[in-house]
């Protein structure tokens, strides 16, 4: 399941488009390999990041995962429904299970990451 | 080394499963996921693949002398039918494996840890070069399912004779069942109600599907490695390679009651003997982690900054939604609500000791 319109990044994290921010959260595939999440550690908001810089770290039952940011940016805001849900992550990837809202640094980084068909051909490769 | 596989494969893919390797096999980690693979198991019933488990018959007139040398239980002593938790030690007390001794009229079957045959086959020989026994490793003739769940009986209710549902907890007996003849065995490492069953590999494709035939009345699911691990902590069941060790003894384990003593002689007595003259420096005990977060095997155990101890096991219990935990801690700090710090790194969690096991509410008998 890897939803048209969105960009993703080769370490399985999806980035939408939304006004002047960007969306991000981990894709469908990345849920299903970690499983089951029992804790998101997000970053505080105002927090700038750099591109494929560590956010926040994911914990399932199995294992523990780092986040890393599509692209760079300062933090806007987070998800604080993942705190005290986040199987959120594993249910709604790309919806209710959102991480951080970012302010890109520049525009044009959205437009360099992956597009759905180029993520699914990466998935491909995996054997997904 | 090549990966093994067990008979079950095949049913593993097409069930979904997501494989990976263990103690040198292909095996399912999950299908549904851990969360409810655990919960089938809680509350119905689930099917588990150990074949990867390793077997060893023991056949001649020394068979009980050179078992109960072996191992720190009592197993001589046992009735036939009847199969025995021990761990098996070193003669420093350290735990080469911990196993179930089945005591048939003739023989004895000892079922031991994957990632230990090797190993265990090595030292099991070494200590029989004294005995009149013979020793034959079946590990690779031999396929076990484990059906664990307050619902398992349900399943073969009509299909084996009555004595065999009306099995005591760790009672065993040979039945015939979809045209196989297996061992079927009231054991299993989840806490619940269930059987464990032994077969000729040649039935596996067989028996696999009749299981999943019969057990569609009570929705029963296949269950991963993932599963096993959560269910197992939950009941604080030690796991070989991370709470129990060449280098832990079973005393420190809280394996106590597994120990006999009184047993003339047996591998790791002396030692045993005097640990417990000098009195234990450490101890097994459960944590519950005041966290979301996981306390993880290797995590330092911390008292006023100190690093005291050391987490074996943990994980997000499914079934209490509570973060638990197993550690080796101090010998005189092993009070229910003595209070620690698990640590990796700078990830820093409050814990305290608690009772095990963590759940308490599981079916066996």
């Amino acid at each position: 399941m890897t939803p048209d319109g969105l960009r993703y990044t080769k370490d399985h994290e999806w980035a939408k488009q939304d006004g002047d921010l960007v969306v991000v959260g981990i894709t469908d595939y990345a849920q299903g390999e970690l499983g089951d999440v029992v804790f998101v550690e997000l970053p505080a908001v105002g927090r700038t990041v750099a591109a494929g810089e560590s956010f926040g770290t994911i914990e399932a039952v199995k294992t523990v995962s780092e986040l890393y940011a599509p692209l760079a940016g300062e933090v806007v805001a987070v998800n604080g429904d993942i705190a005290g849900e986040p199987a959120l992550v594993n249910g709604s990837p790309y919806d209710k299970g959102w991480m951080i809202k970012l302010r890109p640094a520049s525009a044009a980084d959205y437009d360099a990451l992956l597009d759905a068909k180029a993520y699914s051909s990466l998935l491909a490769s995996h054997g997904a | 080394m090549t990966t093994l596989t067990t008979p079950f494969l095949e049913h593993h893919k097409r069930a979904g499963a997501k494989l990976i390797e263990f103690a040198g096999f292909l095996m399912p980690v999950s299908y549904a996921g851990i969360l409810a693979e655990h919960t089938a198991v809680r509350t119905a019933a689930g099917v588990f693949d150990v074949s990867h488990m390793g077997e060893f018959e023991v056949r001649g007139k020394d068979t009980w002398a050179f078992i109960d040398k072996l191992v720190t239980n009592r197993v001589g002593e046992a009735e036939v039918g009847q199969a025995v938790y021990t761990p098996m030690c070193l003669p420093d007390g350290g735990i080469v494996d911990d196993l179930l001794a089945y005591r048939f009229e003739d023989r004895a079957m000892l079922v031991v840890n994957a990632a230990n045959i090797e190993g265990d086959w090595a030292w099991v020989n070494e200590v029989a070069s004294r005995f009149d026994v013979t020793l034959e490793n079946v590990s690779d003739r031999i396929a076990q399912l484990a059906v664990q769940g307050p619902r398992a009986a349900e399943i073969f209710s009509g299909l084996v004779p009555d004595a065999a549902l009306d099995l005591g907890y760790y009672r065993f007996t040979g039945v015939q069942l979809w045209g196989t003849p297996m061992v079927f065995s009231r054991t299993g490492y989840t806490g619940e109600d269930g059987f464990e069953l032994y077969f000729d590999v040649d039935s596996a494709d067989r028996v696999w599907d009749e299981l999943f035939k019969a057990g569609a009345k009570v929705g029963l699911a296949p269950i991963g490695l993932g599963a096993r691990d959560s269910l197992r902590l939950e009941m604080g069941f030690c796991l070989y390679g991370n709470d129990i060790d060449r280098t832990t003894h079973p005393l420190e384990a809280s394996l106590g009651w597994t120990v006999k003593m009184a047993k003339p002689d047996f591998m790791g007595k002396a030692a045993m003997l005097a640990a417990k003259a000098a009195g234990l420096t450490r101890r097994l005990v459960g944590l519950a982690v005041d966290s979301p977060r996981v306390a993880r095997h290797g995590w330092d155990v911390v008292k006023d900054g100190s690093v005291v101890g050391t987490v074996t096991s943990g994980t997000s219990s499914p079934t209490l939604k509570k973060s638990i935990a197993m550690a080796y801690v101090p010998a005189a700090g092993t009070a229910d609500g003595t209070e620690y710090v698990v640590r990796s790194g700078t990830t820093e969690l409050p814990a305290r000791v608690v009772p095990r096991p963590f759940y308490t509410e599981a079916s066996h008998r």
